[in-house]
């Protein structure tokens, strides 16, 4: 199997973080905010992977066991957060959030 | 003994300080309690304190007790110190006595006021401020006590202040004595500049020692000291404050207004009188301006008609009589009509509380009348302290300060025929007004009913004072009626001795039987007007001429007028305008950018989430393309 090069790796990780980082800002459902951050914290965790590789050291895939730890509990807090979103305001769009505007 | 002389006034303030500290706390008994309890024992304290004095004299006849140092600048180093000589001794315990009785009186005056804890708080700031004012060893100290003094006042004027026009009379007195207040500490700068002290023993051996007799720079200081006095002690030109500041309770008027702070401004001419030694000039002035005072005191007291602004007067025309001894160098003379005057005055303010109480604040005299058999003690009280005020002979503690004064007008270096004319036909108004008085509150026919008798707190400091009024005079006999004088031997080792050209008995007994006659024709006056031939004189009141001379009189001879013109409006007018001038526009510019400024930020705090992320990506963005490209 032919090795994936460091350029391909970090391409598709950018990629992927723009297509999360676009989602982020036009998509409005809370669901799919929050996964559009696993996208980009999958593509923070493909840069790791794909730069250990190219180095040939473990430490990008150790990394990229704690960015999935860390995704885990985010998920955790950001679906207690959804639930408790609904309940106040009766929907899930992010822009009925806006109490704090100056 | 002498050592517990830092209680006297530590004492009030420490009261100050509880009833502040637990304001809301305190139960009415509580406050009353440490209130009147402070002063009550502070007044103890000082009756050991003046027996020690008297019994064993320290050396030097003086006193002085250094606590601390209040600050070191350069030259200037004032100490908190007391300095005890027999003048302060006397001021001192007159302050604390007549204070204890005109606290315990306010436990039951002020009863059912809301206000009763922060009244007591004001009163105990107020006892130790003056405390502090009489005591003080250095004149930045006693400048200290004179705005603290001037403070309470304008907190306890305004006391009501749910009453705008109470809270503009405390501003009135607060702004007013300002003036003088103002010249005081200008005087305070040109001593310390030229003489490098402000303590007053060295500062007084100093202006004696380096300046001539007519010097300018002791004609300046005293006259900005005098102006200092004039502004506290209610005299000409300044004088106005005083029947205004009668909208405060009736305690505070005879307290404050009547037996301690506005004699203040005589404390400080007597405690430097080597300076109005060496400015004769100034000294005339001070004469003139209680000469003047007074008769313009008595005028204004015989045309009004509420209780408190007759006495609020007669207050000012007392004064003006100190101003009178002091200004013909009859120092003890005027420390001795201070004493008297304090007992007579709060006894008059006392009683006519009790009137106003028992009439459900009824201040209008012609509204009154006829309470002679109603308020018996408040009569009594009343009638003793009136024959004091006017001078009755013999059985009043007046009659002596006051013939002294007038004798000493005439028979001193500096005296003349004119102040002494002015003093004698002064005594003959104030027994026309104070009998005036007398006759139209507690006789004739009752017009308002009585609902409210004194009890034992308000009666037992009547009576109190009542025999002080009767008693304080005979420490000083005049000649004629022997050699008994132990108050002037006591002043005498604070004061220089009174220099009078005719102190015989032939003389000093003329005075006084000038002095009884002027009394006695006084209240024959006031009897035969008001009780004899009433609606006579009622029939002459209605007549044009003399309906606008009472009215000019009652308006105090339109200095108010006066001042309203000349200060008030043009000062509220250039106000009004200067809001407009050139350099508001740079002030309300910068207001403005600032206000722009913070609808733009504003702006972009929307709480869209969505937003925040976007730019700070475009902000992420901008760096990592400034690093990487660089």
């Amino acid at each position: 199997m032919a090795a994936v090069s460091l350029d391909h790796g970090l391409i598709l990780a950018a990629i992927l973080f723009v297509i999360g980082f676009v989602g982020l800002l036009t998509r409005r459902n809370l669901i799919v905010v929050l996964a559009c951050i696993e996208i980009m914290l999958n593509a923070a965790g493909l840069a790791f992977v794909v730069a250990g590789a190219r180095w040939g050291s473990p430490d990008g895939q150790v990394m990229f066991l704690f960015v999935l730890a860390m995704a885990a509990a985010e998920v955790a807090v950001g679906l207690a957060l959804a639930i408790r979103f609904r309940q106040s305001l009766g929907r899930l769009d992010v822009d009925d959030a806006d109490e704090m505007k100056g | 003994m002498l050592q517990l002389l830092w209680i006297v006034p530590a004492l009030p303030a420490a009261g100050f300080v509880v009833l502040a500290l637990l304001n809301r706390r305190l139960s009415r008994r509580a406050a009353a309690v440490v209130g009147a309890g402070s002063v009550g024992l502070s007044a103890l304290v000082a009756l050991l304190i003046a027996v020690s004095f008297l019994i064993s004299p320290p050396p030097g006849d003086a006193y002085r007790q250094v606590l601390w140092t209040w600050f070191d600048v350069g030259e200037l180093a004032p100490q908190i110190a007391f300095y005890l000589d027999a003048m302060s001794v006397i001021f001192v315990v007159v302050i604390t006595f007549v204070g204890f009785l005109i606290h315990l009186y306010s436990t039951e005056f002020m009863e059912r006021d809301e206000g009763f804890t922060r009244f007591f708080m004001y009163m105990n700031l107020f006892v130790a401020s003056m405390l502090v004012l009489v005591l003080a060893d250095n004149l930045l100290l006693l400048y200290l006590g004179w705005e603290g003094v001037g403070m309470c006042s304008y907190f306890l004027i305004a006391f009501w202040q749910k009453d705008a026009d109470n809270v503009y009379a405390g501003r009135k007195a607060f702004i007013i004595t300002r003036v003088g207040d103002t010249a005081l500490i200008v005087g305070l700068f040109l001593l310390f500049t030229q003489l490098h002290t402000l303590e007053i023993q060295p500062l007084m051996a100093g202006a004696a020692k380096e300046w001539a007799a007519g010097s300018g720079f002791a004609v300046a200081a005293a006259a900005l000291l005098l102006g200092g006095a004039v502004g506290k002690s209610a005299q000409l030109p300044l004088q106005t404050w005083l029947p205004d500041a009668m909208a405060g309770p009736t305690p505070v008027s005879a307290l404050i207004h009547a037996a301690t702070m506005v004699t203040a401004g005589v404390y400080l001419i007597a405690r430097t009188n080597v300076l109005y030694t060496l400015a004769p000039d100034v000294r005339l002035a001070v004469a003139i301006i209680g000469t003047v005072t007074l008769l313009y005191a008595c005028f204004c007291a015989l045309a009004q008609h509420d209780i408190k602004r007759v006495l609020a007067y007669s207050t000012m025309s007392q004064i003006g009589y100190m101003f009178l001894a002091l200004g013909v160098a009859g120092w003890s003379a005027a420390v001795f009509h201070f004493m008297t005057h304090a007992f007579f005055k709060a006894l008059l303010f006392l009683a006519a509380g009790v009137v106003i109480e028992a009439l459900g604040g009824e201040h209008d005299i012609f509204k009154m009348g006829g309470l002679r058999r109603k308020l018996p003690t408040a009569f009594w009280a009343f009638i003793i302290g009136a024959a004091s005020l006017a001078a009755m002979p013999l059985v009043t503690s007046g009659f002596y300060s006051k013939d002294l004064i007038i004798e000493t007008s005439l028979g001193s270096i500096d005296g003349n025929a004119w102040l002494w004319l002015g003093a004698l036909a002064g005594s003959l108004l104030t027994s026309i007004y104070a009998f005036r008085l007398v006759f139209v509150v507690f006789f004739g026919d009752q017009q308002t009913e009585v609902t409210l008798r004194p009890r034992w707190r308000m009666q037992l400091p009547l009576v109190v004072l009542a025999v002080l009024s009767v008693v304080a005079g005979f420490v000083w006999l005049p000649d004629w009626m022997g050699n008994f004088h132990p108050f002037e031997t006591f002043l005498d080792t604070a004061l220089p001795p009174m220099h009078t050209l005719a102190s015989s008995f032939a003389y000093t007994g003329v005075s006084a039987l000038l002095t009884s006659l002027v009394a006695v024709v006084g209240v024959a006056l006031a009897t035969v007007w008001l009780v004899e031939s009433r609606a006579a004189l009622k029939d002459f009141a209605a007549r044009p001429t003399p309906h606008a001379v009472q009215g000019f009189w009652l308006r105090g001879w339109g200095f108010d007028w006066l001042y309203e013109h000349v200060f008030v409006i043009p000062v509220k007018w250039f106000a009004r305008v200067a809001r407009n001038d050139l350099v508001e526009p740079a002030f309300s510019g910068i207001a403005w950018l600032n206000l722009q400024a913070w609808r733009a930020l504003s702006a972009s705090q929307n709480g869209q989430l969505r937003v925040y992320i976007g730019v700070a990506g475009v902000g992420l963005a901008v760096i990592v393309a400034f690093v990487v490209l660089r």
